[in-house]
């Protein structure tokens, strides 16, 4: 082979390469371009008031937002339960989540931290479905018996926990099995960025006489919040765009309630639910639309907690944000 | 005065002290405690719902007794086998070049963070755009749009797959040191041999492991699957027709009101997470025995 031979295969690799990385490229583009052709339709009847509208249903003079047969159509309740389960979510997986990270980190003894981490490695690599189907059977049934009653008995006062519901789904349901499902992630990620924190830190604050618990709030964790708080926006990623266990136990009714114990749904479980089988091309074209919404919800968030993660584990000063 | 003061601020700190080590331990036992149970019971249900004909069998007609799910198997095994024909040769393409050829470049860099905007799209939002470039046009000359089919999962699949393996070939090539690189050339190899016989060689076990991590992440999808492999009762080899897959029958059986199709719902979650655990395990052993480690 001379040497000219190999020139052009080098060229030809070379640009075979680029090719493959450059495709990358085209699927986003062409994601986002059949999303946005695809809900065209949709977007020319409704406009901007997609988002926020409602309806009056002639006969029974009841709000109506989603009504595929009479073509009413609007996105509010999808976006509202997709914001509630989120945060539900949250609510109940950060203060978790961080503390399993400063146990990990900080107190746990060697021997237990391999075992631990394996078992958040497998948790994370559950499909959404088996949570789904664990979260329907054992979940949903221990809390339509126990604590749904106990939740209205106590707190229903204040109308989040008004029990009207006797299915036991509802946003609690998905609330909860949301917050099983991004645990891992969040308090991984946590790890990671108080792992980042250098260890001088640490025995600065122990040598000014700190105890445990005062170094890691002061040395540790006030370092580290900001890559926490990205931890936590990819968390709050992850739910947004969760479908099949939000799917199976959030109720898909499409209405709003103030009662967290109520049914309701979410713009993935929309989706999943009526997509194949849309009865007409605006129905369709709907819910396009809400896939859309859905994919730019996610990737301002997604690179929100980029950002963030980055800026804390490249070491650059915080200042880099104001 | 002042020494019951201080004493009072030490007992009020080491309080403080204990009880936060105390909640901690208490949130990991909360999070440890239930899914461990998540996994006995999927363990305890799945194995009393498992025999031979779950493994061998066709579905049964909605409401009869028995059946099993061995076309979902074979179903997802071809959909795998399609998304890793597509997702890994472009993964690893497209690592190498952010490795070996875009290294610091505007353009790498544009790769790489549209890698992870693609890494974060919802797998919902990857069956609506599948279905809307390859199901919704009906075009004549073209095979396999206009209808559901085994093509189009597999495609959805195999794009979910492309960003996780391009990102981790990218980060293994990367610790490959230079001066391997360097003795290949000098030698007089060619650029691509230098590359594909020496560079990702040594980089292979890390490169496998994040293979492996996307596989075992899409073969457990069920969202994009729903419009675009649709399910089939059948047995079906043909790229051109609907297929089944064993999350998507999970979902399906799961929301049925059959007692003996819940019974094989379980059954089958048993089968997919034995599938999945493998091979994450494998990863984790091929991980620490490689010739890189810090994969994943």
């Amino acid at each position: 082979m001379g040497r000219g031979n190999s020139a052009v295969a080098d060229r030809g690799f070379q640009w075979l390469m680029v090719l493959c990385a450059l495709s990358i490229f085209g699927i986003v583009v062409l994601i986002v371009t059949e999303l946005i052709l695809r809900s065209q339709l949709s977007w020319h009847a409704f406009g901007f008031k997609f988002f926020f509208s409602s309806f009056v249903d002639p006969d029974t003079k009841q709000t109506v937002y989603w009504d595929p047969v009479n073509g009413h159509f609007s996105a509010l309740p999808f976006i509202y339960g997709t914001l509630v389960s989120s945060f539900l979510a949250l609510l109940l997986a950060v203060p978790l989540a961080v503390g399993v990270a400063v146990f990990l980190t900080e107190m746990c003894p060697r021997g237990l931290r391999g075992p631990l981490a394996f078992l958040s490695e497998l948790l994370a690599a559950i499909p959404s479905v088996i949570y789904g189907l664990w979260a329907m059977y054992v979940l949903v049934p221990i809390l339509r018996e126990h604590i749904n009653p106990l939740l209205s008995q106590f707190l229903g006062w204040t109308g989040l926990f008004a029990n009207e519901n006797p299915t036991g789904l509802g946003f609690v349901a998905a609330g909860i099995i949301l917050a099983v499902m991004i645990l891992p992630i969040i308090s991984s990620l946590t790890r990671e960025v108080m792992s980042a924190v250098p260890n001088s830190q640490r025995e600065a604050a122990l040598a000014l006489g700190a105890t445990r618990w005062e170094m890691i709030r002061m040395g540790v964790l006030r370092n580290a919040r900001i890559g926490i708080v990205g931890a936590i926006i990819l968390g709050l990623g992850r739910a947004l765009g969760e479908t099949m266990a939000v799917t199976m136990v959030i109720g898909n009714s499409p209405e709003i309630h103030r009662s967290l114990l109520s049914n309701g749904t979410s713009m993935s479980a929309v989706i999943a639910n009526e997509y194949a089988e849309a009865v007409s091309d605006l129905h369709l074209s709907a819910l396009t639309e809400i896939g859309l919404a859905l994919f730019i919800l996610t990737i301002i968030v997604n690179a929100l907690a980029r950002l963030l993660v980055w800026v804390v584990t490249r070491g650059a000063p915080a200042q880099v944000l104001h | 005065m002042s020494t019951g003061n201080s004493d009072w601020r030490f007992r009020w700190r080491t309080a403080t002290d204990r009880l936060a080590t105390g909640l901690a331990v208490l949130a990991t036992a909360v999070v440890v405690a239930p899914l461990v149970a998540i996994f006995i019971y999927l363990v305890y249900k799945g194995a009393r719902s498992l025999n031979v004909a779950f493994f061998t069998q066709l579905p049964k007609p909605p409401g009869e007794v028995g059946g099993g799910m061995a076309n979902a198997m074979l179903g997802s095994a071809i959909l795998l086998a399609l998304a890793s024909v597509i997702g890994v040769p472009i993964g690893i393409g497209g690592g190498i070049f952010l490795a070996e050829f875009g290294r610091g470049t505007k353009l790498a860099n544009a790769i790489r963070f549209t890698a992870d905007v693609l890494n974060g799209v919802p797998s919902i939002v990857m069956g609506v755009a599948v279905y809307a470039l390859i199901i919704k046009p009906k075009i004549p000359w073209l095979p396999f749009t206009g209808h559901f089919s085994a093509f189009s999962g597999g495609v959805a699949l195999g794009i979910m797959m492309i960003p996780t393996v391009c990102r981790t070939t990218e980060e293994m090539l990367l610790m490959v040191p230079h001066s391997i690189r360097e003795a290949a050339l000098g030698l007089g190899a060619p650029n691509w041999k230098s590359v594909l016989s020496i560079t990702v060689r040594t980089a292979s076990p890390g490169i496998i492991t994040g293979c492996m991590l996307a596989f075992a992440r899409v073969a457990g999808e069920t969202a994009p699957l729903i419009f675009t492999a649709f399910g089939n009762a059948f047995w079906s080899t043909n790229l051109q027709r609907p297929i089944a897959a064993l999350p998507l029958q999970i979902y399906i059986y799961a929301l049925s009101p059959y007692d003996d199709w819940r019974r094989q719902a379980w059954a089958g979650s048993l089968v997919l997470i034995v599938l999945i655990v493998l091979a994450v395990s494998l990863v984790r052993y091929v991980a620490s025995r490689g010739v890189l480690k810090g994969a994943s």
